[in-house]
């Protein structure tokens, strides 16, 4: 407890607190003067504005794409394949977790360019790879952090009792009935606890995006610009802020649903 | 088997059908990393030219990556160490309270993984260097990962005391045994499995995060991800990365099987995923 | 994130001090770099008193190194890219070397005097010279300093009043690159990625970064005269706005922005990309495929240089080191692995592509007078303005963010 009091919330805390300080622009060096010159940075800025909404639009679909994919896959697991097979998918689910995060998005570098296999694939239909920009960035990290999702859902899933099925068939209910009316109620706690790591997960990334985005940006290339070559580190604390005030306010919604018991 | 039964075939197929889908998604481009590991061309053009052995020659004697890989598994156990001690201490300590605060002790422990990790990161850094003075090294990010892996010991080892209870426990306070002789011989074997799970994905967590690890680092201390990132701007060097991973994710498959024969449920081993 | 492409990147993280305004910003790229005039152009500023070493001693068994990663490589990214070992062989000297990422970060690290050499960046130089870090070299202890093209030597950014303060490394030049099979007919200048980008619309490449504006207001400064633009390092809001106007413009056509050397390869193998700014490097690393040429109008670049430390524990050991690494067997070593342009041109017979200084222009001192090296802007004017304030680094970053949108 006091870890996390000290170690976690202390840094965090600072953080906030070096957002209130300000550079100097000459020597580089940070002078602990109290001001709110930042956070007006910030808001009156146009293009921070057009990149937070673009960054949670990105973070939104992501999770949205991620959801729709894990859902059926997650429910095949659970439900339908014999344990043998569940435990052997698990196993294929989670093994590309352990492929370097950077070969994957490179991977798909490959994979949108515009000779690429995608291309390749594509051209007999008279289809093209989306190229690089937003839809590859939302690509790229809908695969990035799908297991992420289908894993909580699966677990979710799994705890749904056979007898609900039977009862509901019982009832008359049709299979897309069980599915609509009892199983997706009962496994929605599971979907925003996934939900909570593709958001999060995708509000944060600054190097998928610089690896296929193109010629955008999203507010974690912001912050690292910010602290690295600028070394403006409070200007980089103020921008953190926003996808603190985000999640949090996320985090207060899923707690409604009950998700946090399901992480 | 009544798994089989309590779905209409028809949504079984459909299922079935997605299942395979998502899984050929899935695999495709680890498909094409592996391939790229063989592929003559050094910046992966495509179609591949020729193959070639060259590249896994050069990563077997790449001592940096080896060198890279043991930081990355020290900073790992030590994290996951941490990890698993305050972890297992934070969920006793909450087990039985119901005191006020309870929601926002979880709440705090949640954040460092729901929060992005360039906030992690960026608040590591700034506490360790602006406010604390303390230079980085191997053991800031060894403690940077275990904040954010505490999460996953915590929830397996609360998921089992909440199926458990505390009757056992009770019990052997009842025959007389301590409060140590009860966690040594009855709180820690019922808690075994949950411990490794919850340490394998710490421990999973720790190898692969690049965010938080480029803000704690210090310029000399490298753990895979990092050489990596590194490694994939060198001329003629990226090939010897794909190997690198394309060999990971073969081996990654020990651990998460072991984990899962060991923790018994496999849905439970799953709870604390990331 | 010591790639290096943030090596580049980072060296332009110059936060100068006062007193170094002019001298941490002077381009060579007016044409006009030699002593005399170097040390003119440095107004008042006298480097602090630290002793020169006299003559050698006995080594003393090690150094310790400071470098750019891929500046001294000692064989453990690659086995066979490796000049630190025949180092420790030949000198007896056991060393030591820390990669940094920033001159901010050799800086810091200097000052800890625990380092006998770093490889300094054109912006942390001169800071390290005012702040009494670096020792005055003795260039006639050194057996290889005859040999260092002469265009490099006396320079603003290495040099006090005609004194040395390190030995030249090696040098580069950013170019414009382009797909012959696609761009027809060939470009001729800076143009063909501004105000004529749209002829290639969304096949555009640039440099990822808030220095990439220094290229535009080079460009502004041929094009646009009126904007009064005499060096792209210096510039006042409004013609940091008319810069950053420019980009806008092209940023339409632009495909991505590239920041490591892969991307940009990639880019241009994959047909992604057909025109943009580039290093060499990455030119030969793609072939045929591409042209890559330094316009008449000139270019943006870099230039680094072996500086010794003022409280260096083993000055023997680093003296044996700056000699070594300016040996031609070593300078040929690294310009490969680095990809940039020796400092001592014997290297270029030693090459293993036998037209590698023809290729990097290593002796060619007209081609290096076109070059604007990379320093950080700051707020003091360093074209010797005194009555606007300019924009800095942190300004940069805000219009460069801007840009991107």
């Amino acid at each position: 407890m006091l870890w996390l009091g000290v170690a976690y919330l202390g840094a965090l805390a600072a953080l906030l607190i070096t957002s209130l300080w300000t550079q100097d622009d000459f020597t580089g060096t940070i002078q602990r003067t109290w001001t709110l010159d930042n956070f007006r940075d910030l808001f009156t800025i146009d293009v921070y504005r057009t990149i937070t909404l673009r960054t949670i639009g990105i973070a939104a679909l992501v999770t949205v794409i991620d959801a729709v994919l894990a859902f059926p896959i997650a429910l095949y697991m659970a439900k339908v394949a014999s344990p043998r097979l569940q435990r052997l998918l698990v196993i294929a689910v989670l093994m590309p977790l352990w492929a370097s995060y950077l070969v994957k998005a490179y991977a798909w570098r490959g994979m949108l360019s515009a000779d690429g296999p995608l291309a390749w694939v594509a051209a007999p239909f008279g289809l093209h790879s989306p190229g690089y920009g937003v839809p590859a960035v939302i690509i790229t990290l809908s695969y990035l952090w799908l297991p992420y999702m289908i894993l909580p859902v699966y677990a979710g899933l799994e705890r749904v009792p056979n007898s609900l099925f039977e009862a509901s068939a019982d009832l008359g209910g049709g299979a897309w009935t069980t599915i609509r009316r009892v199983v997706i109620p009962m496994a929605f706690p599971a979907i925003v606890a996934g939900s909570i790591f593709t958001f999060s997960l995708s509000l944060g990334d600054y190097i998928a995006v610089k690896i296929v985005g193109g010629t955008s940006q999203l507010l974690g290339n912001v912050v690292f610009d910010n602290q690295g070559a600028a070394n403006n580190l409070p200007f980089a604390a103020a921008v953190a802020t926003v996808p603190i005030v985000v999640m949090l306010v996320y985090l207060a919604a899923a707690r409604r649903t009950g998700a946090l018991e399901n992480l | 088997m009544s798994q089989q039964m309590i779905l209409s075939s028809g949504l079984r197929r459909s299922l079935t059908a997605v299942t395979l889908v998502g899984l050929v998604v899935i695999y495709v481009p680890l498909a094409l990393v592996l391939l790229n590991s063989f592929n003559t061309d050094n910046t992966f053009g495509w179609p591949p030219e020729s193959l070639t052995l060259r590249w896994w020659k050069l990563a077997w004697h790449s001592e940096g990556a080896r060198n890279a890989l043991w930081t990355s598994i020290e900073v790992a156990i030590a994290a996951t160490a941490i990890a698993l001690a305050l972890g297992t201490l934070a969920a006793m300590a909450l087990r039985r309270s119901r005191f006020f605060g309870r929601n926002v002790v979880s709440l705090l422990i949640i954040l460092p993984i729901a929060l992005p990790g360039i906030v992690t990161g960026l608040a590591f850094q700034n506490g360790f260097r602006t406010i604390l003075g303390v230079p980085l090294s191997l053991w800031t990010i060894v403690i940077a990962h275990a904040t954010f892996c505490i999460v996953t010991v915590f929830n397996n080892v609360q998921a089992r005391f909440q199926r458990l209870g505390v009757n056992f426990e009770q019990a052997s306070m009842d025959l007389g045994a301590g409060r140590w002789t009860t966690f040594r011989l009855v709180t820690f074997p019922m808690l075994r499995s949950a411990l490794l799970a919850g340490a394998l994905l710490s421990f999973g967590l720790s190898f692969d995060e690049i965010v938080v690890t480029t803000f704690t680092a210090s310029s000399h201390d490298q753990t895979l991800p990092l050489w990596i990132f590194q490694n994939l701007f060198r001329p003629n060097q990226a090939p010897i990365v794909n190997v690198v991973a394309a060999v990971l994710v073969l081996l990654s498959a020990i651990p998460i099987y072991l984990a899962q024969r060991l923790s018994g449920s496999t849905a439970e081993t799953m709870t604390g995923a990331r | 994130m010591k790639t290096i492409g943030s090596k580049r990147l980072a060296a332009v993280a110059c936060a100068g001090l006062l007193a170094l305004a002019t001298a941490c910003g002077t381009s060579s790229g007016d044409g006009d770099g030699g002593g005399p005039k170097a040390a003119e152009e440095q107004g008042g500023f006298t480097a602090p008193d630290v002793p020169m070493m006299e003559e050698l001693g006995d080594m003393e068994g090690e150094v310790n190194i400071l470098a750019w990663p891929g500046y001294a490589e000692d064989g453990s990214t690659d086995k066979s890219i490796d000049w630190v070992t025949p180092f420790e062989e030949k000198t007896g000297c056991q060393a030591n070397v820390k990669y940094f990422a920033t001159s901010d970060e050799a800086i810091q690290l200097m000052k800890s005097g625990e380092y006998d050499v770093v490889s300094a960046s054109g912006d942390a130089s001169l800071r390290l010279i005012a702040g009494g870090d670096a020792a005055p070299v003795n260039t006639d202890l050194l057996t290889n300093y005859p040999d260092i093209e002469d265009f490099l030597k006396d320079q603003p950014w290495n040099s006090v009043d005609g004194q040395m303060y390190g030995v030249p490394h090696g040098w580069g030049a950013n170019l414009l690159m382009y797909n012959p099979d696609v761009v027809d007919p060939a470009p001729t200048g800076w143009s063909a990625v501004f105000d004529d980008a749209s002829q290639y619309a969304g096949k555009v490449t640039a440099y990822d970064s808030p220095i990439y504006i220094a290229d535009a207001a080079l460009y502004l400064m041929n094009t646009q005269p009126d904007l009064g633009i005499k060096d792209p390092y210096a510039l006042d809001e409004d013609q940091l706005a008319a810069a950053v106007d420019l980009l806008k413009k092209q940023k339409a056509n632009v495909s991505e922005y590239w920041s490591d050397y892969l991307k940009e390869v990639a880019a241009f193998k994959s047909g992604d990309s057909v025109i943009g700014t580039t290093w060499q490097v990455i030119a030969s690393t793609i072939g045929d495929k591409v042209e890559a040429f330094l316009p008449d109008e000139g270019s943006t670049g870099w230039s680094d240089t072996w500086m010794i430390s003022a409280d260096a524990p083993d000055p023997n050991c680093g003296y044996a080191w700056m000699d070594y690494i300016t040996s031609p067997e070593a300078q040929a070593a690294v310009a490969e692995y680095f990809g940039e342009a020796p400092a001592n041109t014997l290297a270029c017979d030693l090459t293993s592509d036998t037209s590698f200084c023809d290729t990097y222009h290593a002796k060619d001192a007209a081609y290096a007078d076109q070059i604007h090296y990379w320093t950080t802007p700051i707020a003091q004017c360093l074209d010797g303005r005194t009555d606007v304030t300019c924009t800095d680094y942190g300004d940069w970053t805000t219009a460069w963010t801007e840009v991107k949108g």
